[in-house]
């Protein structure tokens, strides 16, 4: 399960909105049982709209922050401008971590599609996204 | 020269379990070269077979990434951080 705020939902899709025409990306701060603490944008240093690569100055900016908060850098999002919100071959394949939660929003229609994914040993399995609201809290899955 | 080299969590189980390695080495490519004399699990990935980085490793001198600073013949000096992060990449398709 990843659990972030509503602020947080929305700063993972305005910096994929930024991104556009191109494919944005970044990663999470948090702790292990999924609660994100933090959403740090990157640029796609691929600069495609059909590959991603976080800037490896801000991976390891990124690093050396978890480090220092005592934080684990929980995984990285990404969008899909043109296909759906599920991991890609090439997402599979240079998934770096199988701690890690894989992000994806995609822009195929007007209300982001926002969801997690565990990749481990090539399989992957979707899980809960909790969006921790002032009231509410909602789950997409 | 002796150098403190971070290992990335993907990483560990292959050097032990641990999270750094005190290394020797003038250039980075001879302390990716000691390390995997030492630890044969990683071979293959922090060097490709010709010897250049591993397409899908980041490493860093201090604050330097060392594509920019000569690759596998960046400098090392004593008591310098070398950290290895693998790279985030993906896409579409």
């Amino acid at each position: 399960m990843l659990i972030l705020t509503r602020e947080q939902r929305d700063s993972l899709i305005a910096t994929c909105i930024r991104a556009l025409p191109n494919e944005g990306c970044g990663l999470l701060l948090g702790t292990p049982d999924g609660v994100v603490s933090d959403v740090v944008a990157s640029s796609n240093v691929a600069e495609s709209t059909r590959v991603y690569e976080i800037d490896p100055k801000v991976l390891l900016r990124t690093f050396r922050r978890a480090d220092e908060e005592g934080v684990d850098v929980l995984g990285v999002f990404h969008s899909h401008t043109h296909s759906p919100a599920y991991p890609s071959p090439t997402d599979v394949a240079q998934a770096p971590d199988p701690s890690w939660h894989y992000v994806l929003t995609s822009f195929l229609s007007i209300e982001p599609d926002l969801r997690s994914y565990r990749i481990v040993d090539g399989v992957i399995s979707e899980e809960d996204v909790v969006i921790r609201g002032d009231t509410s809290e909602v789950s997409s899955r | 020269m002796s150098a403190t080299l971070r290992i990335p969590t993907v990483l560990r189980p292959a050097v032990g379990g641990q999270a750094t390695l005190e290394v020797e080495g003038a250039t980075i490519g001879e302390v990716l070269k000691n390390v995997t004399a030492q630890y044969p699990s990683v071979t293959g990935q922090l060097l490709a077979e010709d010897g250049s980085l591993h397409r899908f490793l980041n490493v860093y001198v201090n604050d330097d990434d060392v594509r920019y600073i000569g690759g596998v013949d960046a400098p090392v000096k004593d008591d310098d951080e070398i950290t290895l992060l693998p790279a985030v990449a993906g896409g579409c398709h």
